[in-house]
């Protein structure tokens, strides 16, 4: 390449220089990393040798700098050149920081570092500056799905923040659940009383605000494109058919109370007077704050019995096995909605444990100031004759069965069902309702109509790391449809869904990537010419980004996708690629360690770790100075799944003593980044069996790690166990062949 | 009879506010019973816990429940020590240690304390010690303690604090002769006539004919 012109810089600073012969690593660099230009500098990351670089980049037309300094998450800002490709070699928190600093350990440290430099250069030989992809959607506008609080105000939200928004709501009116709610539990100071739901004044704002647009009795008939450029099909309940544009998705279809008449063991649907939660707030609401009456006869209420967690919690299959985490709060305010308008009333809340989480817990205290009687017990039965029910129960405090035989009303604590669409994985499977669902977005991805689901009919989103991302990106819940919630908590969720949605149109127009490679400018590039059709690329996506032609050949939609390389993991002819990370880039590198020949008793360890979670433990355990081998060679990769079983092969046929890759978690409670990377790699690395075989070698010689970045104390422990490892199995008989 | 008396008679629905009504209207801090939150701290904090047959948390969970009967009867906060444990560590900040003697005393005026649990016993003799003649006579206070369980008993007990009789005789801190005669406050009758007076306040308060003095 004519206009590559490459230069290593080798710091002397934190200790390197009086560790480390920064002189021989400088040789390295020249001599066997061919680098056009080597300096070694006393102090890297200050202003001046910042300033060398920069002068170099200018005055030389530098294209490519290696960074022989601290590790490529510290100092990211001094060593940020935006104009030219960047590589980095760890010697601070890689090799000085995890070797004990004594004569003994001298020469393995000094030969960890010159590897670091040998790979620095060499993947900086494979790099180019990412151009950022050309599909870039300037669309704007936010559309809405559902009109509900979590809906409005995800629409307010974002027109406050100066974008459209469409709101597409299937029914006659805005409102959703909230609309059918006489009062909804206090959301601030003092948390004593329920309060005005609210839903009007949103309806009003939405109506004052220009930005919006509603569009009511309608649906997505198909949705397809890719965030910036997305083309939604809309269909109203007279048939008429048309198309939106929008740069964003907020999916926000909230829930289905679960059907209370599942429950045959509390007899709902055998009396009027045992209703669900939300039958209870359609009796207060005809009401209309006067004292309610028992729906049998309409004669006077004396006694209310609340059945918490109805159907919910349950381990026996048959019900919801969660906690629908509002449900203790709407019993605590129905139980006011009686004891507000008569005293007297007797209100038992029946419970195992209430949870009132946040400020609820001054909403309880009220209730009992109020003379709400709650009890610690499981209910086993309801049972109801003409005018009262009989509530059997286990005292669960006095540790006794107990009856309470004159209930008036009965009130059922049943959870939500997520309104989440066609489960893509199963798509014939009903809901927790027993009902068979209908798709809601329509998408016309290959991977399937709706968004992928994680638990029990919920959308896939890391509750803690990433709340509101799907795993289609451009798309994002909010509400109950992400996991159960109350109103507040829906308000804070859409709130958090529409700035996402707004980031999402921002990276899309600059052709940049989403979470969690945000900014990102490199993008999978394609040579379709060597493309065997095979799919592995379109089916293993996590985030749904690649379609298909009619000749099956993939369609990258680069908006739509996350830059974690699992594609380029799968493609089993490696013709998937990014400009600054490839299988020639972690190729190189491999290829680049000088592994030592049988005599010398040195075994080699590559360590494909994690850039999300395994590499910035190493990193923390090095600050922590905790030791480990110095046989092993880590290179970051940006997730587990982006490992193509080539550089397994390649490195044992170079004579590499074993390999150790760190992912993370997957699974039900996955931390994956990228959501089923990790999954997908030890899916692929379960069959690596094959290879090893082939090459006559021991299955040792590959291991699978599940690290998570708190695990700073285990990283080191692992590589060190695995050395012993390779001590017992052996040297590679690989050596000297490559 | 009275009107707490009265609500003896009543039949309490379970798991009504009935009872716990009567408590709030009359047991010093009852209104707190409402508040507890079930966690059990007190329970696991009194040093007294596993000889109670009812823990405080039980207790109010009892009191919600409409036992009346068991709770009044039941031998539980007499075992109080009043060590405040319990109320330093209630998250609810429950008054405990005050509605323990609240109850018992609830129950002794309505005359369902439990006859022959000591610490009731022993509050009677007290009362009965202290108020006679304005002072507490410690000798008559403690052979009454000694002799309660008859006359065999109650010479044994001496017997085996005999040490500790003549310690004391010879350190001059107990008179044989108070035995006999005893010493009196200045004015008897005055202290009589305050003690009278309290219990009429307390008995309009409560609405109550009389305060119970004997067991
Ligand atoms: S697998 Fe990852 S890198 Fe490849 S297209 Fe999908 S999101 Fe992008
Ligand atoms: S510690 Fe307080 S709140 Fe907890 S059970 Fe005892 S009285 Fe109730
Ligand atoms: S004050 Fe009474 S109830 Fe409370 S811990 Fe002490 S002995 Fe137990």
């Amino acid at each position: 390449m004519a206009d590559l012109k490459t230069a290593a810089y080798v710091c002397g600073g934190c200790g390197i220089a009086e560790r480390l012969d920064t002189g021989q690593l400088a040789l390295i660099a020249e001599r066997e990393g061919k680098m056009n230009l080597v300096r070694r500098h006393p102090f890297l990351c200050s202003a001046e040798g910042v300033a060398q670089i920069q002068g170099d980049i200018d005055a030389e037309g530098v294209t490519h700098v290696a960074i022989a300094a601290c590790s490529r998450r510290a100092k990211t800002e001094a060593f940020q050149f935006p104009a030219v490709a960047v590589s980095r070699a760890n010697l601070r928190e890689g090799v000085i920081w995890v070797r004990p600093a004594n004569d003994e350990a001298r020469e393995a440290t000094q030969e960890m570092a010159g590897d670091y430099v040998r790979m620095a250069c060499a993947e900086l030989k494979n790099m180019k500056l990412p151009s950022g992809h050309a599909e870039t959607g300037r669309n704007r506008r936010v559309l809405v799905v559902g009109g509900g609080v979590s809906g409005m105000t995800a629409a307010l939200e974002a027109a406050r923040a100066g974008y459209a928004a469409l709101i597409v709501e299937k029914g006659a009116a805005l409102g959703g659940w909230a609309s059918k709610l006489h009062r909804r539990t206090p959301f601030r100071e003092p948390f004593h009383d329920p309060v005005d739901t609210g839903v009007a004044g949103l309806i009003e704002a939405i109506e004052a605000e220009p930005r919006i647009k509603v569009h009511l009795n309608t649906t997505l008939t198909q949705t397809g494109g890719a965030p910036g450029r997305f083309s939604v099909r809309l269909t109203n309940a007279s048939g008429v058919s048309w198309v939106e544009d929008a740069g964003a998705i907020v999916q926000a279809t909230g829930f289905t109370p679960y059907d209370a008449s599942r429950l045959t063991e509390f007899s709902y649907g055998s009396s009027p007077n045992i209703v669900d939660q939300a039958g209870l707030e359609e009796l207060a609401r005809a009401a209309g704050g006067r004292a309610l009456r028992r729906p049998s006869d309409g004669g006077s209420v004396k006694k209310v019995v609340f059945v918490q967690c109805a159907g919910q919690r349950d381990d026996s299959g048959r019900h919801l096995p969660f906690c629908s985490g509002h449900c203790c709060g709407t019993s605590i305010k129905q139980a006011m909605y009686f004891k507000d308008a008569d005293p007297a009333v007797n209100t038992v809340v029946i419970y195992t444990d209430l949870r009132t989480p946040g400020s609820g817990e001054d909403f309880y205290r009220s209730a009992q100031a109020k003379g709400v009687t709650f009890t610690k017990g499981t209910v086993t039965g309801v049972e109801a004759n003409d005018r009262q029910c009989r509530v059997s129960f286990r005292d669960l405090i006095l540790a006794e069965d107990a009856v309470i035989a004159d209930a008036d009303i009965v009130v059922l604590a049943t959870g939500q069902v997520p309104n989440s669409g066609v489960d893509i994985e199963q798509p014939e499977r009903q809901d927790a309702n027993g009902v068979q669902p209908i798709s809601i977005l329509n998408l016309s991805y290959r991977q399937g109509k709706d968004l992928p689901q994680l638990r029990h009919g919920f959308s896939d989103s890391h509750f803690i790391c990433f709340p509101y991302e799907t795993r289609r990106t451009g798309i994002y819940t909010a509400g109950p449809v992400r996991r159960p919630m109350d109103i507040a908590q829906a308000t804070e969720d859409a709130t958090g869904a529409a700035l996402k949605a707004i980031q999402a149109i921002e990276n899309a127009q600059l052709g940049r990537a989403a979470h969690p490679r945000s900014g990102d400018l490199s993008y999978p590039i394609v040579r379709l010419e060597g493309c065997t059709q095979c799919k592995r690329c379109t089916v293993e996506c996590p985030f749904g980004a690649i379609d298909e032609d009619e000749r099956t050949y993939p369609v990258f939609n680069e908006s739509r996708c996350r830059r974690c390389g699992t594609c380029m993991g799968a493609c089993p002819v490696r013709v998937i690629s990014f400009e600054n990370y490839s299988v020639d880039t972690v190729g190189a590198q491999i290829k680049a360690v000088e592994i030592p020949d049988e005599s010398e008793a040195k075994p080699r360890i590559l360590v494909l770790a994690c850039e999300n979670d395994a590499y910035p433990a190493l990193d923390m355990a090095a600050m922590q100075r905790r030791d480990y081998s110095a046989f092993v060679r880590v290179i970051p990769v940006r997730c587990l799944g982006s490992v193509n079983a080539i550089w397994v092969t390649d490195a044992l046929n170079g004579g590499w003593d074993g390999i150790m890759l760190m992912g993370c978690k997957h699974g039900d409670d996955y931390q994956c980044h990228f959501v089923k990377g990790s999954e997908l790699a030890s899916v692929r690395m379960s069959k690596i069996d094959d290879t090893l075989k082939q090459l006559a070698l021991e299955s040792e010689r590959v291991a699978t790690y599940e690290v998570a970045i708190t695990d700073l104390a285990r990283v080191p422990q692992l590589i060190d166990d695995y050395i012993k490892v390779i001590e017992r199995i052996g040297l590679s008989p690989m050596k000297g062949f490559a | 009879m009275g009107a707490p008396n009265e609500l003896n008679l009543a039949a309490l629905a379970k798991y009504s506010n009935d009872f716990l009504r009567e408590v709030e209207a009359n047991v010093e801090e009852g209104e707190w019973v409402k508040m507890c939150m079930q966690c059990g701290v007190c329970a696991g904090s009194c040093p007294f816990g596993p000889d109670w047959e009812h823990s405080p948390q039980k207790i109010f969970m009892m009191i919600r429940a409409g036992k009346r009967q068991e709770v009044l009867t039941s031998d539980s906060m007499w075992m109080c020590t009043s060590c405040y444990n319990c109320v330093v560590r209630c998250p609810r900040k429950l008054p405990i240690t005050q509605i323990m003697h609240g109850l018992a005393t609830y129950a002794h005026r309505l005359g369902l304390a439990p006859k022959m649990q000591p610490t009731y016993q022993w509050s009677l003799q007290f009362w009965d010690n202290c108020t006679r003649t304005g002072r507490v006579n410690e000798l008559k206070l403690t052979l009454g303690l000694y002799f309660k369980e008859g006359f065999v008993a109650g010479v044994k007990k001496a017997w085996a604090l005999r040490g500790i009789g003549f310690g004391l005789l010879r350190a001059k801190r107990l008179n044989p002769f108070e035995l006999i005669r005893g010493h009196e406050c200045k004015d008897k009758a005055g202290i009589h006539r305050m003690l009278k007076k309290a219990q009429e306040i307390e008995a309009r308060r409560l609405k109550i004919p009389q305060f119970k003095t004997e067991g």
